[in-house]
């Protein structure tokens, strides 16, 4: 069938720079370019490009540029290009629209409306480069007191299993099949050289990360794939995985051809058959089942490590929330609206589930309403861009935040949105042999450490100028935010003042 | 399903930024004194503050009624007093009630009618002590939250605080303090930078038999008053020192932990620090910080907390507002400025300047406090000499 969809980008080449050296067309896995030796010549295939730079950041010459294709749609308000072009794929192929990473429609981002305190006058800020500045955060269930022996002054109180952060932030879910082991492996080595933990997501755990055990969070969801006592054992935090912000409600799929054999070890199915995960897990109907589910965890793992739940932030999930900590549940992870994938329907990324500021402002209240915000730590991703979305969610009561776009970018990643496709010409989201050689495990841990170190810097700095040295002060201090440019109820919801107030 | 929406301001940043003094005195011997010394003491740091609040806790000077609750209570109009006296009539036995002593001081302005109230509670409404504490807390947070021309600024046993609008030795003269005699003072002269005028907003903080004076300003005000109000403690002050009190109360009376392990909650050591201690002290402080990090109070503070029997004085860990410490004889200040204990105590045998973040503790029948000599890890930095030593002695 013809196709009546038109090119999203061109790529444009300046002759006199361009040396034909065909690095283009060999970076390019959408097979954009073509060398054609008869004119001596590059041409592009425009409607193949979907923008991912992997041409332009390594042509030698900066010959290359990518724009958008130049076609005026006609004005519609209503009928807008993607819409045309939706409608247009889908009557072509009659399926579901795949897509990968998050939503890039323009719901509000309540972080942008968000801003952060300072001291000036009446207290001193704080130079973090001169004093102390606290940003070790522990997460795990809490007691409610602390009992103290009065003849040894020792604790009486048991403390459940804690597991220590370097600072705030940890790499969100994503398993291997999905992004490929050098990138697994980058995580893991950035992860434990911060002090801080990766995800498995989950696809199990391959056995040459098993060393970074200490420093990993490793997941069992719906399709149970890579889960047997040693899995559950060797990781620090062990997490039931509901939902994810991209898809919320929605299973997973990884096609049988990406199955291939370390995969298909790791996932413990045979090579070549489809990953199936179920959209609900079937052993959790209910909430006490659930609460099944996180104690047999806690059994199968001796009560030595926090068992976190993660769900995606959908409208009731303060009331959800509040039942998984009853449930048992030591670490509730929030994944909001703006939450990234490698694989999800177009329509559900784009329509369903709520921003997590909200999510996190409406969960966090609710749990201090009944008085249990203590035996849970909150963890929130799906949107966080940098350190001062990082402090701004840690003000609105979060306890540390997950990235998973922003750990990826800083490895290559140009939001394509290609993930579904395995093509990632950056290696990131595929297991093409050829394509994931494009990360190399000890560079990528390298630009990964950098990221965050600078972040932590920042928090720092953030903190000092709030008054502050240490991050507990700041969790959950609403105080030091004030909205800007927000309705009445939308400040209500959040919990914060207009600016100026 | 508490509704921690209920409070007079539901945004809760109401919290007045001080910058002030603050002194304290005790007789560990239980010896009382007048409040002549101490309105003396705290008038010579007349320019810490700047006349718009100032007061006074004192401690023994009910002995005649010490097993009753004595409120003292300020009213803003006649029809406040009538409803907030049914209210108490309703909930306590009242023993007696009198109209608060006054002189005509010429720097206060509109001062309210004050009366204090000695309390007996109902004991067929409580099994034991707790529970009667509780009810007494419930009552004092309740009225305070819902009458508008009423306010409870003291509730405690054989123990009262006097406080108003105006610089602390002029609020002493107001109420008459050289008359009344106590074993242990504290006294507050405040500058705010946000002006309410409102005597509630006067420091000394008081719930039970707990006050608090403080000088700074707590940054972390949001998240320590968001993890109280999990306990039931609303704040409705106005200012951010009543959460030290609070802290306190729960720390102290409702988690029953030792005054020592309470500061190492306010002001905890640092992760670092901790590093170098034994495995069992490590630990320690480590699940404190875990449990009670929402209770750490960040940001430039000094506090004198005292409650019957008790004075103890703290900065923030890394000790951004004075504290000095003098002793002599049977008896312990602390004050923001030694020159301060100097005028009223001139022959002062010891003073110091202890380290950030760790508490000095003064208790009734025990040795006073003394400069540590030894270089224990958490109280590094505790032996700084000092010029005025040199000079003074």
């Amino acid at each position: 069938m013809k196709t009546y969809l038109p090119p999203r980008y061109i790529v444009r080449r300046d002759e006199d720079r361009c040396i034909q050296c065909l690095v283009c067309e060999n970076q390019c896995s959408f097979d954009v370019h073509q060398y054609d030796a008869g004119d001596d010549r590059v041409y592009a295939r425009d409607d193949r490009c979907v923008a991912c730079h992997r041409c332009v950041t390594f042509c030698p010459t900066s010959a290359l540029g990518i724009g958008e294709y130049p076609l005026d749609f006609r004005a519609n308000h209503n009928w807008r290009r993607e819409a045309i072009e939706d409608v247009l794929k889908q009557a072509e192929t009659g399926g579901v629209l795949l897509t990968g990473m998050g939503t890039d429609k323009g719901h509000r981002v309540y972080w942008d409306h968000l801003l952060l305190n300072a001291s000036q006058v009446t207290n001193p800020s704080i130079d973090p480069l001169r004093e102390p500045m606290e940003t070790v955060t522990f997460l795990g269930r809490k007691p409610g007191a602390a009992e103290i022996d009065p003849a040894t002054g020792a604790l009486k109180t048991g403390m459940p299993p804690q597991v220590r952060l370097g600072l705030p932030v940890m790499f969100s879910a994503m398993s291997y099949g999905a992004i490929s082991l050098n990138v697994q492996e980058s995580l893991a080595r950035a992860a434990t050289e911060l002090g801080t933990l990766w995800n498995t997501g989950e696809g199990g755990l391959h056995p040459k990360l098993r060393k970074y055990g200490d420093n990993t969070t490793v997941q069992v969801a719906s399709g149970r794939f890579g889960v047997d006592a040693g899995y559950l054992n060797a990781g620090r935090i062990v997490e039931i995985k509901i939902g994810q912000g991209a898809k919320p409600g929605i299973g997973g799929h990884l096609p049988g051809e990406k199955v291939v054999e370390d995969v298909s070890r790791t996932r413990m199915i045979p090579m070549g058959t489809d990953a199936l995960s179920p959209a609900p897990q079937h052993d959790i109907y209910s909430i006490e089942d659930l609460s099944q589910l996180v104690h047999a965890l806690k059994e199968a793992t001796h009560y030595t490590k926090p068992i976190s739940v993660k769900i995606a932030a959908v409208h009731n999930s303060a009331a959800i929330a509040s039942g998984m900590v009853r449930a048992g549940a030591d670490i509730i992870v929030l994944d909001g609206l703006r939450g990234a994938t490698g694989a999800a329907p177009k329509i559900i990324r784009d329509n369903v589930g709520i921003p997590i500021e909200v999510a996190l402002a409406a969960v966090d209240t609710r749990l201090r309403q009944e008085g249990i915000r203590h035996l849970a730590s909150l963890v929130v991703s799906g949107g966080i861009r940098n350190s001062g979305d990082v402090a701004k969610a840690i003000a609105l009561g979060a306890d540390a935040v997950n990235i998973g776009t922003a750990a990826l970018v800083a490895l290559g990643c140009r939001l394509c949105q290609q993930c579904h496709t395995g093509k990632c010409a950056w290696g990131i989201c595929t297991s093409d042999p050829a394509l994931t050689k494009r990360i190399n495990p000890e560079l990528g841990a390298r630009r990964l450490v950098n990221l965050l170190r600078g972040w932590d810097h920042e928090i720092q700095e953030i903190l000092g100028g709030l008054g502050v040295n240490a991050i507990e002060s700041l969790r959950g201090n609403r105080l030091h935010l004030r909205g800007l440019g927000l309705t009445d109820m939308e400040l209500d919801t959040l919990g914060v003042r207009m600016a100026g107030k | 399903m508490k509704d921690l929406g209920h409070v007079n301001n539901p945004w809760g940043d109401d919290k007045v930024i001080d910058a002030c003094s603050i002194f304290g005195m005790m007789d560990v011997s239980g010896k009382t004194f007048s409040g002549r010394d101490i309105i003396t003491a705290i008038g010579s740091m007349h320019d810490r503050g700047n006349g718009l609040g100032g007061g006074f806790a004192v401690y023994g000077l009910y002995p005649e009624y010490a097993d009753l609750y004595a409120f003292h209570v300020m009213y803003l109009s006649v029809s406040g007093k009538t409803e907030i006296e049914s209210y108490l009539n309703s909930r306590f036995r009242v023993v007696l009630s009198e109209e608060v002593p006054t002189r005509r001081v010429r720097a206060i302005e509109n001062p309210p009618k004050v009366w204090r109230y000695f309390l007996e509670v109902d004991r067929r409404l409580c099994d034991d002590d707790v529970e009667e504490e509780k009810y007494v807390v419930d009552h004092v947070m309740e009225i305070n939250a819902s009458f508008s021309d009423g306010f409870v600024f003291s509730s405690g046993k054989n123990m009262a605080v006097f406080k108003g609008v105006g610089y602390p030795e002029d609020i002493g003269e107001f109420f008459c303090l050289d008359s009344y005699e106590g074993y242990l003072w504290t006294a507050h002269g405040r500058f705010p930078t946000n002006t309410p005028g409102w005597w509630g907003g006067a420091h000394p903080f008081n719930i039970l038999d707990w006050t608090v004076v403080h000088n700074g300003e707590i940054s972390s005000y949001g998240i320590n008053r968001r993890y109280l109000e999990q306990y039931g403690y609303r704040c409705t002050m106005q200012t951010d020192t009543e959460v030290v009190a609070y802290a306190m109360d729960l720390l102290l009376r409702r988690h029953g932990l030792p005054v020592e392990m309470a500061a190492r909650v306010l002001a905890a050591p640092l992760w670092s620090r901790l590093e170098h201690l034994p495995a069992p002290e490590r630990e320690l402080y480590t699940s404190l910080r875990q449990i009670y990090g929402s209770l750490l109070m960040n940001g430039p503070f000094t506090v004198i907390v005292a409650h019957q029997g008790e004075m103890i004085g703290l900065t923030d860990r890394i000790r951004l507002r004075p504290l000095t410490v003098g002793t002599s004889g049977t008896r312990l200040y602390l004050s923001s400025e030694e020159s301060a204990i100097r005028l009223i105590c001139p022959d002062l045998e010891n003073a110091w300047i202890p380290a950030g973040g760790r508490p000095i503790v003064g208790r009734l029948g025990d040795a006073l406090p003394a400069r540590r000599s030894g270089r224990s890890s958490l109280s590094k930095g505790e032996n700084f000499p000092l010029h005025a030593q040199v000079q003074g002695g």
